[in-house]
């Protein structure tokens, strides 16, 4: 019988769920129990074609374990190696975490929304991560620094909870001298310790905003996201150029699941980088 | 009688023994029929035969926490409203292998399910049933991504419909409007008078099965018993809710203190989910074989009323059954509109049959609205 989604398309039988294999090319220890993950995709063509923009991700998957959502946390001018950022968190990251050099994995993507970097070419960015959130914004980094006079200033606020913790700090040197203001913080400093001690929010304190000019993105720990949005909206940034990115629990990517839902958006297709104007209604409601 | 087929929109009359014609005509068709048949004090959903598998002359009471059956006054076939299945069980089963994945060597091998689907003829679906299916069309093969283990399904299915003639206490299919009266999405839909079936064709493919069936153009006589079935049900219906303020009441009122109150009495057991035609939520289950040397996913049913279901490392989104409930009745009501342009209740009241503790989503509503409390 016909209905209006029974098109001929619907005839294709691709399957959202199938991964494609990828192999491992490097693995590098980037923190505690963190390590970044280069791919390459077995299948010519997928390499050839697969391109993604900063703050989308990919479902990386492995037999008998599971799948599991990790942003692209390289630069998107050179989609042909995937780069991924990965923390022990559990089961199937503990899994992956096994991995070397040379060994297969599964790949499906890429999903989600992007961070505005056209929308927000020509203002000020405030660029604010915590702990593994930098990852989904390091791509953002990597693109400004190609471009950099595209974007007023830019600044990089990041904090974790110990120095072991931070991620790139390797790389930090190379952002500063491309001209991004990076501010660092620790919760718990140590005795080496020569930075910053206290929560990323309050990194705002340390510079100066045009608030006419400026867009905020956010990724981090909903808790360290609500006290961001509460300094940037005490400087008058408008809320519609406030961005973050949300997590939630995904099994698919593709809308199928229901997992990752927030109020009207599910994560995985609307999201994981969302308007704050957007879903103000229904953030911070407790265990919304 | 006629030798030509009837076309699309016409009404006809048909000698109510002939609908075992119309099942024979489906099987020589290649259809696997399934339909109501009464199993374990229950009307289900299964393969069937004939129409001697029907519940003929039964009937079932039905209200919150309550579900009996019982012998209908008349002998007709279709005397009774939904029971605890729906037409998801076979559309967008609850369990189903995504992929099976060899390694050998180093790489994998990973072959994709490949079993063909049944070709169903669906028996006996009720205007609320019908329009549940339009909903998961939505979901499942409406986007930019295709569930195609659906859409292999769903693109082969005859859809033989029927209005209802019995509503039930907990039916509110006139408020939602969805039934009882089937308006589409159907190849034949039948409406049982004493003495005939009155079918309606929705399709080519429905008129084609009337084949070497014997039926009669209906007369108005007929078409007026039939509208007045269906009116009396329409009076039946035994729960009605207000929609003219949703989405907004329940956005309005996420801090209600009527989620902690109904939170009191939830168990969060996941029934209303299991039973809702529309729910669609499903988690995937990785096994592998002892040596490790193969793996297959599988796709389960699930529902936001497990915990698990927002389980987050080192957390949960949605911890408490306040939550978690607030999240089906908001998603049911509100966000599915925002999502899907559809409200994502049909109103067929299983949720309501079928909860142990007999919650009612259309008093919950009702209570939102009464106490506000943003
Ligand atoms: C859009 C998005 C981007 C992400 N990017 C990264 C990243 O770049 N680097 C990184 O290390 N982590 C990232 N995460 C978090 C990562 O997905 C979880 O750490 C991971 O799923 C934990 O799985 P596990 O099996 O190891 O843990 P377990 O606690 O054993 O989890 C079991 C299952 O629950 C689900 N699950 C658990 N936690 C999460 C979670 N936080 N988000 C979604 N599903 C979850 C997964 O299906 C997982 O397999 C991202 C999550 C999302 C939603
Ligand atoms: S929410 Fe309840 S009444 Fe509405 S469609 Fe689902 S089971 Fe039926
Ligand atoms: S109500 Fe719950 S189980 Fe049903 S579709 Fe919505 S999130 Fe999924
Ligand atoms: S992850 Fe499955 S619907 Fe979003």
């Amino acid at each position: 019988m016909s209905t209006a989604f029974l098109t001929s398309e619907v005839r294709k039988p691709i399957d959202p769920m199938l991964p494609h294999l990828a192999t491992i090319q490097d693995v590098k220890p980037t923190a505690v129990g963190i390590s970044m993950f280069s791919l390459v995709f077995a299948d010519p063509e997928e390499r050839a074609n697969y391109r993604f923009q900063a703050g989308q991700f990919n479902m990386l998957y492995l037999p008998g374990a599971g799948e599991v959502a990790i942003s692209l946390s390289s630069d998107p001018g050179q989609p042909e190696v995937l780069g991924h950022t990965i923390r022990d968190a559990g089961s199937v990251t503990r899994a992956i975490g096994r991995l070397k050099a040379g060994d297969v994995i599964g790949v499906r993507g890429p999903y989600g929304s992007a961070w505005p970097l056209n929308k927000t070419r020509g203002s000020n960015l405030v660029i604010v991560a915590g702990g593994i959130g930098l990852a989904p914004l390091r791509p953002v980094i990597l693109s400004i620094l190609r471009q950099r006079s595209a974007y007023g200033q830019v600044v990089l606020l990041y904090g974790a909870r110990t120095p072991a913790d931070l991620l790139y700090t390797d790389e930090f040197d190379q952002w500063r001298q491309g001209g991004i203001d990076v501010q660092v913080t620790v919760d718990l400093g140590e005795e080496s310790w020569r930075g910053l001690v206290g929560v990323v929010p309050q990194l705002f304190y340390r510079i100066r905003i045009d608030h006419k000019k400026t867009a905020v993105m956010a990724c981090g720990p909903e808790i360290m996201m609500r006290f961001v949005i509460y300094e940037a909206l005490a400087r008058r940034i408008p809320k519609d150029r406030i961005y973050i990115s949300m997590e939630r629990n995904m099994k698919c990517a593709v809308g199928f699941c229901g997992h990752c839902q927030f109020g009207p958006t599910f994560i995985c297709k609307q999201g994981p980088v969302l308007n704050f104007a957007a879903i103000e209604p229904f953030f911070g409601k407790e265990d919304f | 009688m006629s030798a030509s087929l009837p076309r699309v929109s016409a009404s006809v009359a048909m000698p109510k023994g002939s609908l075992q014609q119309v099942f024979d005509n489906l099987r020589a068709a290649g259809y696997t029929l399934v339909g109501p048949t009464v199993r374990d004090s229950a009307i289900v959903l299964d393969e069937i035969d004939g129409l001697d598998d029907l519940p003929q002359g039964w009937t079932d009471e039905q209200q919150p926490a309550h579900y009996r059956l019982k012998k209908a006054p008349d002998n007709q076939y279709f005397s009774y409203g939904v029971g605890p299945h729906s037409w998801k069980q076979f559309l967008h089963p609850s369990r189903l292998r995504l992929f099976s994945v060899e390694k050998n060597n180093g790489s994998w091998t990973i072959r994709p399910s490949q079993e063909p689907p049944p070709r169903y003829a669906f028996i006996g679906v009720r205007a609320c049933d019908v329009a549940a299916i339009g909903i998961q069309d939505r979901v499942l093969i409406g986007s930019e991504f295709r569930d195609p283990h659906y859409a292999a399904r769903r693109e082969q299915v005859f859809v033989l419909a029927v209005n209802c003639s019995h509503s039930g206490a907990t039916c509110f299919c006139a408020s939602m409007k969805t039934g009882p009266k089937v308006t589409g999405g159907f190849d034949l839909a039948l409406t049982e008078l004493p003495d005939i079936f009155l079918v309606e064709i929705g399709s080519e493919a429905g008129a084609e099965v009337l084949g070497d069936v014997p039926w009669e153009a209906a007369t108005a006589f007929d078409l007026g018993r039939a509208s007045r079935v269906i009116q009396r049900a329409e009076r039946q219906d035994g729960r009605h809710m207000l929609t003219d303020d949703l989405p907004d009441v329940l956005y309005e009122n996420l801090e209600s203190p009527q989620w902690d109150e109904v939170a009191t009495r939830c168990l969060s057991c996941a029934n209303c989910t299991l039973v809702c035609p529309t729910c669609f939520c499903t988690t995937v289950e990785d096994v592998s074989n002892l040596r490790a040397t193969s793996a297959e996913r599988i796709r389960v049913a699930d529902s936001c009323f497990n915990r698990d279901f927002s389980h987050v490392h080192g957390g949960n989104s949605r911890p408490t059954i306040r939550s978690r409930y607030r999240q089906w009745l908001t998603h049911k009501l509100a966000s599915w509109i925002d999502q899907f342009g559809t409200s994502g209740c049909v109103g067929c009241g299983r949720c309501i049959t079928w909860c142990p503790v007999g919650i009612e989503i259309t008093e919950e509503v009702n209570a939102i609205r009464a106490k506000g409390g943003k």
